[in-house]
């Protein structure tokens, strides 16, 4: 293939990609049956049996719907085809706990075929970007082994919704921003928790696409606000129509879920409760008249009572407040200087930020911030630096997803594969022979390069191979040595220590981007006084 | 030491080749043993996502299938003495699934048990374990298998392709990769092993094992891999005349051939002598157990051919009554003849010109002549020719191609029976999608296509739609009552047909081989 691909032999390679991956996913079709099988089953059935105003107050099964309508009709546009497959999927009644082959094969494959819309999204990013960069993005996204775990082992529409964001993501870096803004309106209507990125998308979109000029500005900020509002309606307007808004609404905020999930995603909450568990032993230790709280470490956090002993507790406006805050001086850059190439970046921090700091999150939120940081990743030496071990700690966090032994090796294998993928693609990207002739061809254009060439290939610092084996001890420790020393005491430790283990790293990449300052075309030297 | 010479080697030809009309840079930028290892997690991620499939037998009792067999031999090793393996008794009851394999794999199971009574010891307990099938225990047999294929059959496929790509003149880094995938990724050997339950992969890692050696010239480490792996499986006997001719055929061009022969073959005799040791012990009760073990081992009672197995017997029993005209200690006789005569030529070339290059020809058509025409021969025994063929996949991608698809396709029908469809296709999928990798070898594909005049390629493009119906039939249609094998003879038929063609061809090629071997050296001396 020659530099200047023609756009068909382009595409190509990313369907041959696809191809493979789809061959291991259909591989992986009897693997682990999750309840999100049934979740979205009962979805399928709902939207197809029941009538639209009955969709967000039906309670057959505790799966009820808490996706925003246009999931809602995606599942609907499914169910017409699995109606033709077997009937009883969806049947609201009788296919409850439904678990025949059709089911699985049926809802495995939608999956896989939705994957296209990533590629496609991957496609339209890449198109226009420099062979040996767009290879390597191919490679972190459409063989991400966190998709592979969420979407084809767990269950879910994970690749299809994050095609979306890089769609809309491509369309903002071509400066189609409109465009860009539709679409990821559209996104909001499929998934909320994408909405994170809003605030972002919102001051970007202000400042570059409305400022040019008041009376212009102000149109387009009018045609902006139709767009979006067209959306909206269309995906809420029925359900305004039958009445139903406020249930649906309740369906889609859960705040009484608590603040973390049974197993504590890794971000800021942890340290939070760990800082607590020990500040009240310490306390108590003290002479101090603490009460010990009724949540436990591994039942969650539910309920009204405060499960802090010590701590102020943390309501829903406080974590809404910290994730703003987090987000502030990203929104403080795209206010004063919005341009297009930084997009991607910042919408993967608002998603870092979302994760560290939102209520009740989910280990699975990681995905939102890994794939679009993938294509930050090929961009320097730094970035690739930061997103082979970020990556590494996302991917290591979903373990859990995944309990039984059957899919033990799979998952380890998946995760060293990406490793050996990454390291093997960084290395050859960023190894000092290819980068000087890059140089030299292009002379000029490759700053960022060049900077990289100065310190070297793609080597991690001292502290981030430690931090990585670290990963092998924690996993060795939880798998086999906790039961050989402990037995069945404190049963907890293992999935505990993997939260604040992958925690820290994942707030050691908050503070990466908080202090790495860029410029679209070139870097500033990081200031980060760690060798990772 | 053989990996670094092929990085430098390869190294300077990347670099004549453009940087930027390489697909693969990524893949291939670091040393060969890298690429290696990215390629055999991906292997070994395949191997674990077919596992998860059911195996042969699967809940179908009262014989179940091969995965209770080994059950039962890990059952049978673990809890009496060696002496008793392959004897008749009370305890152990040979018409249920007794041990036929040779030592070796006896040894394997005693292993694997141990391991399997560690964590499991209910799935290895003498008597009551019999059809044993949980979660936990096809778990850990499934990761038995697993590691055997990463101890055995990976490194030896990282020594062969380091061995045979720096006697190679003409390999690109790229190529050396692809040649990588094609073996690590053999569709054939990952169904049979990983889905239907065997371990091949030892016998053939093995193999691969000692033809790494031949290739480099060691010849005292090929016999002892390659008799290890007779003694795993009796089937590697197909590969023995290869051996021993190319073995011969070097040592009789020696200063000292009596002395080389006899180092070799005291070499043989010490391996065997080892591994059937327990059978060796008292003199008087070697013939007895000897004659056991080797009855054990050549089971001429179940015929000369067994369900739809695309060979020769089977194939012209539709014509001929082979089974109600002769005897079956006739059939033997002219199985055998038919056998050694048709894998005469390859032999003699061996013996009078042997070259690395005809050795491993020489693996391919003595196995193929094995598979067609040896005495009870079974459809998994193609995994034994696809071996050879897949080693000389850079020589011969047409027809490797070729013999993967029919490997796969006469194996159809009884992976159809193993409710391993799903795996077959998907494998199926990866090997057209690997072999057809995108930027491969653009240099080489335009001159092997030159090879194939129009009418053949319109052959076989008509054979692979006959084929592919020939698969929706199978899975869709249900046979006319009287014939209810229909399909599979038809199958069986189809692959005959072209096995024979591609027994003739390599063969040819074989010979043809050394004639230009024999006059490139006539024109050097000009």
């Amino acid at each position: 293939m020659e530099d200047q691909n023609p756009p068909n032999s382009t595409s190509k390679l990313l369907l041959w990609f696809f191809s493979i991956s789809a061959c291991v996913k259909l591989l992986l079709i009897p693997s682990y049956h999750s309840t999100d099988f049934e979740v979205h089953r009962h979805w399928l059935a709902l939207t197809r049996s029941l009538p639209l105003s009955k969709w967000y107050s039906d309670e057959t099964s505790p799966w009820t719907l808490d996706y925003p309508p246009f999931f809602a009709y995606f599942e609907r546009s499914l169910s017409l085809i699995a109606h033709l497959v077997d009937p009883r999927i969806v049947d609201v009644y009788n296919g409850l706990e439904y678990k025949a082959n059709s089911v699985i094969y049926y809802q495995r494959i939608s999956v896989i075929l939705s994957d296209l819309c990533l590629v496609y999204g991957v496609y339209r990013l890449t198109k226009n970007l420099e062979v040996k960069r767009r290879d390597l993005m191919w490679v972190l996204v459409v063989w991400s082994p966190g998709l592979m775990i969420v979407d084809h082992i767990h269950f879910q529409y994970n690749g299809f919704l994050l095609g979306w964001l890089l769609l809309s993501i491509s369309c903002l870096q071509e400066g189609k921003d409109l465009m860009g803004g539709f679409l990821f309106a559209v996104l909001l209507c499929f998934k909320h928790l994408f909405a994170v990125a809003a605030p972002v998308y919102l001051v970007y979109l202000f400042r570059h696409y409305c400022s040019r000029g008041f009376v212009r500005g102000f149109g387009r900020l009018l045609l902006m606000g139709a767009v979006v509002v067209a959306v909206f309606t269309a995906a809420y307007g029925p359900f305004i129509y039958h009445g139903q808004i406020q249930q649906v609404i309740r369906r889609m905020f859960p705040f009484g879920r608590g603040l973390c999930h049974a197993y504590w995603a890794p971000n800021f909450w942890v340290f939070y409760i760990i800082l607590d568990k020990v500040l009240s032993v310490i306390l108590r230790r003290l002479g101090f008249g603490i009460q010990i709280p009724a949540a436990s470490f591994t039942g969650g956090l539910v309920g009204y009572s405060s499960p802090f002993a010590v701590l102020p507790r943390v309501t829903p406006a406080t974590t809404f407040i910290m994730v703003l805050l987090a987000l502030s001086p990203c929104l403080i850059k795209a206010w004063r200087n919005p341009q297009p190439g930084l997009i991607a970046r910042w919408i993967a921090y608002a998603y870092v930020c979302g994760f560290l700091f939102g209520w009740h999150v989910h280990e699975k939120a990681a995905l939102h911030f890994v794939i679009p940081l993938a294509i930050v990743a090929v961009q320097s030496l730094e970035d690739a630096k930061h997103y082979f071990m970020l990556s590494i700690v996302s991917c290591y966090s979903l373990f859990p997803l995944l309990y039984e032994a059957q899919e033990y090796p799979i998952k380890v294998m998946l995760l060293i594969l990406h490793s050996i993928l990454m390291w093997l693609g960084f290395s050859a990207q960023f190894n000092k022979k290819s980068v000087t002739k890059a140089a030299n061809k292009k002379k000029g254009t490759q700053l960022e390069v060049k900077g990289s060439c100065e310190r070297g290939g793609f080597m991690m610092g001292w502290v981030g191979k430690s931090y990585l084996f670290g990963l092998l001890i924690v996993e060795i420790w939880g798998q086999f040595l906790h039961s050989y020393f402990l037995g069945d005491k404190l049963p907890f430790v293992p999935l505990m220590s993997i939260s604040i283990y992958c925690a820290l790293g994942i707030m050691y990449s908050w503070i990466w981007h908080l202090k790495i300052d860029r410029v679209e075309g070139e870097v500033t030297p990081a200031f980060l006084k760690f060798p990772m | 030491m053989g990996k670094k010479k092929a990085e430098k080697m390869t190294y300077d030809k990347v670099e004549v080749v453009d940087n930027g009309d390489d697909v693969w840079w990524w893949l291939i930028c670091r040393s060969i043993g890298a690429s290696f290892l990215c390629i055999s997690v991906f292997a070994l991620l395949v191997r674990v996502a077919v596992s998860l499939h059911p195996y042969s037998g699967a809940g179908n009792p009262p014989k179940f299938g091969d995965y209770e067999a080994q059950r039962h031999w890990m059952e049978i090793t673990l809890n009496l003495p060696a002496k008793e393996w392959y004897r008749n008794s009370t305890i152990n009851d040979l018409s249920y699934w007794g041990l036929d394999y040779p030592p070796l794999t006896a040894y394997q199971s005693y292993v694997h048990g141990l391991f399997l009574r560690s964590f499991d010891p209910d799935s290895v307990s003498l008597f009551t374990s019999r059809g044993h099938e949980t979660y936990l225990g096809k778990l850990l047999m499934r990761w038995t298998v697993l590691s055997s294929d990463a101890l055995v059959f990976f490194p030896a496929v990282f020594g062969f392709v380091s061995v045979y790509h720096t006697s190679r003149t003409s390999s690109r880094k790229a190529d050396i990769v692809w040649h990588i995938a094609m073996l690590l990724l053999s569709p054939c050997l990952i169904l049979i092993d990983h889905g239907h339950f065997q371990y091949n992969c030892i016998s053939l890692g093995l193999t691969v094992g000692a033809v790494a050696a031949i290739l480099s010239q060691k010849e005292l480490v090929a016999s002892v891999l390659f008799t290890l792996a007779l003694n795993h499986k009796q089937m590697s006997a197909y590969f023995a005349p290869a051996f021993l001719c190319h073995l011969l055929g070097k040592c009789l061009r020696r200063k000292n051939p009596l002395l080389e022969v006899s180092k070799l073959g005291l070499v043989v005799i010490g391996t065997f002598a080892v591994i059937w040791w327990p059978y060796l012990h008292s003199t008087d009760a070697i013939f007895g157990c000897l004659v056991q073990v080797l009855s054990r081992l050549a089971p001429f009672e179940r015929g000369i051919y067994e369900d739809y197995v695309a060979n020769f017997w089977c194939t012209t029993s539709i014509l001929i009554k082979w089974k109600q005209l002769f005897t079956t200690q006739t059939l033997k006789i002219i199985s055998l003849t038919a056998t050694v005569l048709s894998c005469l030529p390859s032999m003699v070339q061996q013996l009078l010109a042997p070259s690395s290059k005809g050795f491993l020809y020489g693996l391919l058509n003595s196995s193929l002549s094995f598979y067609l025409f040896s005495f009870q021969v079974h459809e998994k025994s193609i995994l034994l020719p696809l071996l050879p063929a897949t080693l000389l996949a850079l020589e011969e991608p047409h027809p490797f191609k070729w013999l993967t698809h029919l490997a796969l396709f006469s194996m159809f029908p009884l992976l159809c029976r193993d409710k391993l469809v799903l795996p077959y296709v998907a494998l199926y999928a990866l090997f057209t999608l690997l072999y057809h990798a995108p930027g491969r070898c653009s240099g080489r594909s335009k001159t092997s296509k030159t090879d194939y005049s129009s009418v053949a390629s319109i052959m076989i493009g008509l054979l692979y739609v006959c084929s592919f119906i020939l698969h929706i039939v199978y899975l869709t249609m249900r046979p006319p009552e009287k014939l209810p094998f229909l399909f599979e003879a038809v199958i069986m038929l189809l692959c005959f047909s072209q096995f024979m063609l591609f027994a003739c061809y390599t063969n040819a090629k074989q010979w043809w081989l050394s004639k230009r071997l024999t006059t490139d050296k006539e024109k050097k001396h000009i």
